[in-house]
């Protein structure tokens, strides 16, 4: 079954004259465990879907549906609610709370969702610890490089084993090394069972996932299908 | 990569018997580079016969022992700093569809593009499923599906910047075409 599904969604900015429409008739759903990349230019309306998918944004029409619930008729408190238990975002600019250490921000949704500090802590230092940042747990941001930030930003996304990770081009301006790390990471969390949505121009990050669904002027206008097996790759070799 | 430095590569770790030099071609070129094993024996009779290598009296055969020379090593090094020629424009037939895709009536430029860039990354999907198991993921294999994928994903901006240039052109009004450099044309396959 599908753990996040949009109907029909469309998006309008403003009005009159400047109005723009970002999305247009879109339709598109993510299993469970399945790792889907969103790719398109600059403006086609790929962000967008992700922050409607993510229910940080109303879409004009349509509808959003995730774990079998219309975000359209749930409370303000119910899809904030949502937010902090179902959903984990990654952005590019990783919005880590500069005045948290790592292990603090990781694990600050948890406080918010009313478990007790203590407890939270310790979830957040495992999942730390699960990503390799068991050292960086008592830094501020500003301590970390590019790609540990980027890698809590990660942890705190998907901490307290969210069934809906999001992430708009997670790997921004990382190196292709950090960026695969990150990815990994990423195809970690569907494989625990969670759906994953990577927005990206980047082809080398959308290559890591199940389904590669291509967007322009606000509509979606093709996918992959599923990957063949890569045996096939080493019978001619890649110099042929 | 050719036999002859290949073979010189694996010299230059130490002095070692036809039937290893064989082994240790097909177990380390095999899957990234498929050579012709076959050739390994004759290799090294013209690497010697050059005065590249140097053999022990043993008969020709699995268990005859050879080593590099200092003429040796100065060929694999010259070899290993020798840039390949890149300089000039393939005749690259992708190219070629996407100018003929823009001109052709009826032809949607984007759609043609489309196509070629899912197939790209449907390919590209294919590679980073070889990187996926880190477990048998040795560092010159890689290397080499790396290459692969910057390879494709080269392509594939182009064809992100093609599409670009093409909702450009078609918005702005249009000026007269300025006459492409001749010699690029001949290379990219264009006749005018």
């Amino acid at each position: 079954m599908s753990f996040l599904e949009l109907r029909h969604v469309a998006k309008i900015y403003g009005e009159g004259p400047t109005q723009v429409q970002a999305l247009q008739d879109v339709s598109m759903s993510v299993e469970a465990g399945e790792l889907v990349a969103v790719m398109g230019p600059s403006g086609s309306g790929k962000s967008s879907l992700l922050t409607i998918a993510g229910s940080l944004e109303e879409p004009t029409s349509g509808h959003v549906l995730v774990g079998g619930a219309t975000l359209s008729k749930l409370s303000r408190a119910e899809k904030a609610r949502l937010r902090r238990r179902t959903i984990g975002y990654v952005f590019q600019d990783f919005n880590l709370l500069p005045g948290l250490t790592a292990v603090e921000n990781v694990s600050l949704p948890l406080e918010l969702d009313g478990l007790t500090a203590r407890k939270a802590r310790a979830v957040g230092i495992q999942a730390l610890d699960e990503l390799e940042l068991t050292e960086q747990a008592e830094r501020f941001p500003d301590e970390l490089s590019g790609g540990e930030r980027q890698r809590v930003a990660i942890a705190r996304a998907i901490v307290g084993n969210r069934k809906l990770v999001l992430a708009d081009e997670p790997s921004g301006a990382l190196d292709s090394v950090t960026g695969e790390t990150v990815m990994r990471m990423l195809v970690a969390a569907c494989h625990r069972g969670a759906a994953t949505v990577v927005v990206t121009h980047d082809a080398q990050l959308a290559s890591w996932a199940d389904r590669v669904v291509f967007i322009r002027d606000g509509r979606i206008v093709d996918q992959t299908m599923p990957p063949a097996s890569p045996e096939s790759l080493l019978q001619s070799g890649p110099n042929q | 990569m050719s036999v002859r430095h290949a073979l010189l590569a694996l010299l230059s770790e130490g002095p070692k018997y036809g039937l290893q030099l064989r082994q240790e071609f097909e177990e380390r070129t095999g899957e990234v580079w498929p050579l012709n094993v076959g050739q390994v024996y004759t290799t090294l009779q013209r690497l010697e016969r050059d005065g590249l290598v140097e053999s022990d009296d043993a008969e020709d055969g699995p268990q005859k022992g050879f080593q590099i020379t200092a003429d040796g090593q100065g060929e694999l090094d010259s070899w290993l700093r020798t840039p390949p020629d890149l300089s000039l424009p393939p005749r690259d037939e992708l190219v070629i569809k996407i100018l003929v895709a823009w001109r052709v009536p009826g032809a949607d430029v984007h759609e043609v593009i489309q196509v070629h860039r899912r197939y790209l990354v449907e390919l590209m999907q294919q590679w980073t499923r070889l990187k996926e198991d880190e477990a048998q993921f040795d560092l010159s294999f890689a290397l080499a599906v790396d290459a692969e994928l910057f390879r494709l994903d080269s392509v594939v901006r182009w064809l992100d910047t093609a599409d670009g240039r093409f909702r450009r052109a078609r918005s702005e009004p249009a000026t007269p075409a300025a006459p492409a450099m001749p010699r690029l044309r001949r290379r990219v396959g264009v006749r005018r």
